[in-house]
C-alpha cells in the first residue's frame, strides 16, 4: 500500500510540475521581473485594505478615468468598500448617464444612480484609439488578472516610466516603461508626485498612488476575495475533520482484513 | 455471492417487482466481490465518477445564467462571477473541476499501464475508458471556449483549423465545423449545445466501462487473479469506506484551489474578452492538452503532426496487443518498471515542450519525447513481452496480504497467471 501511495505522489508531483510549467513559461515570456509588493490580500487569511482601495478609487477617478472604462462596476457595489449609501449616491450623481427612450421616444441624459454602471470614457473603441494615437485604452475591470502577477504588474507598470536607454529607438507617440512588454507603450506616464490629494492625509508619491490604484483593481478584479478565503477556511477545517473521521472508520472497518 | 436480503415492507414490495437493490448491491454492495489488496491507486475510479458528476452539477448551475453570444458570453461570465449568488465558487468549482477531472483520470489511466489492467480479460474495459478520455478531451475544450476569453476563441481558432490539413476536405470540414466562415457566434453556440450534451453521453460510456469491470472485477496490484473467496472482501463496506476517505482527501486538495489559488491553472489571457483582430502571443491550450500539444508541434508537416496527436491517443486502444507479457503488474517486471517510469518522464517532458514556443531546445526536446512516446509503445512494449523474465508471482493474493504468512487453504499455488 504505502509503495502505491509513493506511486501516486509520484504521479501527482510529475502532473503539478506540468502545470507549473504554463505559468513559468507566461512570465518567462516577458522576463522582466517585476518589483514584488507585500499585499494585504494576500494569503490565507487576506482581506483588502480598506483605506488603500479607497484611495485607489480616488486615483482611478482623477487619473485613469479619462481613458480607461470599468465596465464591470456599479457604483452600487461601492459598498464592499465601506462607503455608506449616501456616500455612494452622492458619487453616482456626478456622473451624467444617458437613458430613454422617454415617452416621446427621446434619449435624455439624467443623473446617475447607485445602481449604474461606471460610466465609459468614450463611446466606442474606434473614438478611444482616435483619441488616444491610435491604441485603445483596455477596460481595466479585470486588469488585475489578465496580466501575469496583476497587481505587481500593474504597480510596477505605473512606476516604471524612466528615460530609454541610448540606443534605444522610441516610435512616435510612445513613452518608454521599463516593465511593459517591448517596452514602449502608448500610454503616457498617467501619475505624478501629488497628482491627487488624499483626504486621509497620506502623502501622494508615485508609488503610494499606483500601489493604492493597484489594490483598487484587484478589488474590481476579484470583488469576491474574502468572501470566498474565509470560506474556504471554513470549508477546509470541515473537509479535514470529516476525512479524519473516515479515516477512523476506513481503519476499523478493515482492522480484521490487514 | 450473497444474495440480497432485507425485512423491510416495500423493499421487500419494489425488490419483487424491479430487482434494483440488488442490482445496487451488486455493483457497489456487500454483493460485490473486490480484491482484498487494492492499494491508493484504486480509489481514483470513484475519484472520477464524483468529479463528473460535480461537472454536471455545476455546468448546469452555470447553464442557468451563461448566455452563449459572442456579445454577451464574456459578460455572463462576469456577471455569474459578480452578481448571481455563489456564482464565484460554482465557476471556480467547475473551472477547476475540470482540471481536477484530469488529474484523476491521468493518474488512473497511469495506474492501469502499470498494473496491466488492459490486459485479458479487461481490453474492452481498457477501450472504454480510451473513449471517456477522448470524450472528456473534447468537452472540456468546447468548455473553454465558452467564457469568450482571448484564449478560448484563439484557441477554438488553432484547434479547429488543424482539420484543414485533412487533404480535398480540408477547408471544408474547417467551414462545417466553424458553421460559418469563421470562429463567430454560430461556432460558440455549437459548441456550447455540445458541451452541454457531451457530458451524458460520457455517463453513457462510464455505465458501459463499470459493466464491463463487473464481469471480471478489479485487477489489483499484484495482478493476478483471485484464486477463491478468501482474496475478496465485499465491496462495501471495506470500498466504500475507503473510497470515502479518499474522496475526503481529494476534496481538501481541491477546495484548497478553488478558495485560494482559483486561477493558478488558467490563463491570464482568458481574462481578456475575445478579439479577432488581435492575436495573444503565445497561444496556448490548457495544461492538460500540453503534452499532445506538444507531439502535434514536433512534427513540421501539419498533416502528420495532426495524425501523430491523435495516434498518440489511438494507440491505446491496440496496447492490449502490443504488450504481450503474460504478467499484468509491474511489480513483477523488472525491466518494464524502468520504461514505465521513463514513460511517466516523457509525458512530463512533453508537458514542459508543449507549454514552451515550439522552437531551438524545446522543440527538439518536444521532437525526442513525441519519438520515445511512440518507441515506447510500438518498440519497447512488445520487445519487453519477449524478452523479459519476470519475477516469480506469488501464488495467491491472500498469500502476501495476510498477517502471518500461512497461505488459505484452498487455494491452488501456480507459478504464473495465464493472461
Ligand atoms: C491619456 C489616457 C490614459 C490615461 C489617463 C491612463 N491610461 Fe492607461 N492606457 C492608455 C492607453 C492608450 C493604453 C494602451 C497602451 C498600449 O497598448 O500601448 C493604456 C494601457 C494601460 C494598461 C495596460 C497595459 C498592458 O499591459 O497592456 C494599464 C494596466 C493601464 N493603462 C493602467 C492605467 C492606470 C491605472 C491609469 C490611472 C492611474 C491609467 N492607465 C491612465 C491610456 C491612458
Ligand atoms: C465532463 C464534464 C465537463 C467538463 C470537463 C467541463 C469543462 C469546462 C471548462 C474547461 C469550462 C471553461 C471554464 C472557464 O474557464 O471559465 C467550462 C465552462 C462551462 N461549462 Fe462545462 N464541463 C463539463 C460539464 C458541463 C455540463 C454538464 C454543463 C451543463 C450545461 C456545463 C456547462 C458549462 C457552462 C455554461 C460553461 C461556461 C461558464 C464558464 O466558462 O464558467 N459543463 N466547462
Amino acid at each position: 500500500m504505502r509503495k502505491g501511495m509513493m506511486f501516486g505522489l509520484a504521479a501527482l508531483a510529475a502532473l503539478s510540475s506540468g502545470t507549473m510549467v504554463t505559468t513559468s513559461a507566461r512570465a518567462a515570456g516577458e522576463a522582466i521581473p517585476l518589483p514584488q509588493h507585500t499585499w494585504s490580500f494576500d494569503g490565507v487569511f487576506g482581506s483588502f485594505d480598506r483605506a488603500s482601495v479607497q484611495r485607489g478609487l480616488q486615483v482611478y477617478r482623477e487619473a485613469c478615468a479619462v481613458c480607461h472604462s470599468l465596465k464591470y462596476i456599479a457604483f452600487r457595489n461601492l459598498a464592499d468598500l465601506g462607503y455608506s449609501e449616501d456616500e455612494i449616491k452622492a458619487m453616482a450623481a456626478e456622473v451624467l448617464i444617458l437613458d430613454g427612450p422617454d415617452d416621446d421616444g427621446e434619449m435624455f441624459e439624467r443623473d446617475g444612480r447607485p445602481a449604474d454602471y461606471f460610466p465609459s470614457p468614450f463611446p466606442n473603441d474606434k473614438a478611444a484609439a482616435a483619441s488616444n494615437g491610435g491604441a485603445v485604452p483596455p477596460d481595466l475591470s479585470l486588469m488585475a488578472k489578465a496580466r501575469p502577477d496583476g497587481p505587481n504588474y500593474i504597480r510596477a507598470l505605473l512606476i516604471g516610466y524612466e528615460d530609454p536607454p541610448a540606443d534605444f529607438e522610441l516610435a512616435e507617440g510612445s513613452n518608454y516603461n521599463r516593465y511593459f512588454p517591448g517596452h514602449q507603450i502608448a500610454m503616457a506616464a498617467p501619475l505624478f508626485e501629488d497628482g491627487v490629494e488624499y483626504a486621509d492625509g497620506t502623502p501622494a508619491t508615485v508609488e503610494q498612488m499606483a500601489t493604492d490604484v493597484a489594490n483598487f483593481l484587484m478589488w474590481t478584479a476579484e470583488p469576491k476575495l474574502e468572501e470566498r478565503k474565509g470560506m474556504g477556511i471554513k470549508v477546509i477545517i470541515f473537509l479535514l475533520v470529516f476525512t479524519g473521521v473516515l479515516y477512523a472508520a476506513k481503519r476499523k472497518i478493515w482492522a480484521d482484513v490487514h | 455471492m450473497s444474495g440480497f436480503q432485507s425485512n423491510n415492507a416495500v423493499i421487500k414490495w419494489i425488490e419483487h417487482r424491479m430487482p434494483i437493490f440488488s442490482f445496487i448491491d451488486h455493483s457497489v454492495g456487500s454483493g460485490y466481490p473486490t480484491p482484498r489488496n487494492l492499494s491508493y491507486m484504486w480509489n481514483f475510479g470513484s475519484l472520477a465518477g464524483v468529479t463528473l458528476v460535480v461537472m454536471i452539477v455545476t455546468g448546469i448551475m452555470l447553464a442557468m445564467q451563461y448566455t452563449a453570444h459572442v456579445d454577451y458570453a464574456f459578460d455572463s461570465v462576469e456577471r455569474i462571477m459578480r452578481d448571481v449568488n455563489y456564482g464565484w465558487l460554482i465557476r471556480y468549482i467547475h473551472m477547476n473541476g475540470a482540471s481536477f477531472f484530469f488529474i484523476v483520470v491521468y493518474i488512473h489511466i497511469f495506474r492501469g499501464l502499470y498494473y496491466g489492467s488492459y490486459k485479458a480479460p479487461r481490453e474492452l474495459l481498457w477501450m472504454l475508458g480510451v473513449v471517456i478520455l477522448l470524450l472528456m478531451m473534447a468537452t472540456a475544450f468546447m468548455g473553454y471556449v465558452l467564457p469568450w476569453g482571448q484564449m478560448s476563441f484563439w484557441g477554438a481558432k488553432v484547434i479547429t483549423n488543424l482539420f484543414s490539413a485533412i487533404p480535398i476536405f480540408g477547408e471544408d470540414i474547417v467551414v462545417w465545423l466553424w458553421g460559418g466562415f469563421s470562429v463567430d457566434n454560430a461556432t460558440l453556440n455549437r459548441f456550447y449545445a455540445l458541451h452541454y450534451l457531451m457530458p451524458f453521453i460520457i455517463v453513457a460510456v462510464v455505465v458501459l466501462h463499470l459493466w464491463a469491470l463487473h464481469q471480471f472485477g478489479s485487477n489489483n496490484p499484484i495482478g493476478i487473479d483471485a484464486k477463491g473467496p478468501q482474496d475478496k472482501i465485499p465491496f462495501h463496506p471495506y470500498y466504500t469506506v475507503k473510497d470515502a476517505f479518499g474522496l475526503g482527501v481529494f476534496f481538501v486538495f481541491f477546495a484548497a484551489v478553488v478558495f485560494y489559488i482559483p486561477n493558478y491553472m488558467g490563463h491570464p489571457d482568458n481574462y481578456i474578452p475575445a478579439n479577432p483582430l488581435s492575436t495573444p502571443a503565445h497561444i496556448v491550450p490548457e495544461w492538460y492538452f500540453l503534452p499532445f500539444y506538444a507531439i502535434l508541434r514536433a512534427i513540421p508537416d501539419k498533416l502528420m503532426g495532426v495524425i501523430a496527436m491523435f495516434a498518440s491517443i489511438g494507440i491505446l486502444f491496440i496496447l492490449p496487443w502490443l504488450d504481450r507479457s503474460p504478467v499484468r503488474s509491474g511489480r513483477f517486471r523488472p525491466l518494464f518498471r524502468i520504461f514505465f517510469i521513463l514513460l511517466m518522464i516523457d509525458c512530463v517532458v512533453l508537458g514542459f515542450a508543449g507549454a514552451k514556443p515550439p522552437e531551438g531546445l524545446w522543440l527538439i526536446a518536444g521532437q525526442l519525447a513525441t519519438a520515445y512516446y511512440f518507441i515506447h509503445f510500438l518498440v519497447i512494449l512488445p520487445l519487453l513481452s519477449v524478452f523479459e523474465t519476470p519475477r516469480p508471482l506469488p501464488t495467491s493474493i491472500g498469500e502476501p496480504v495476510l498477517k502471518g504468512g500461512g497461505s488459505m487453504a484452498g487455494a491452488p499455488a501456480k507459478p504464473m497467471e495465464k493472461a
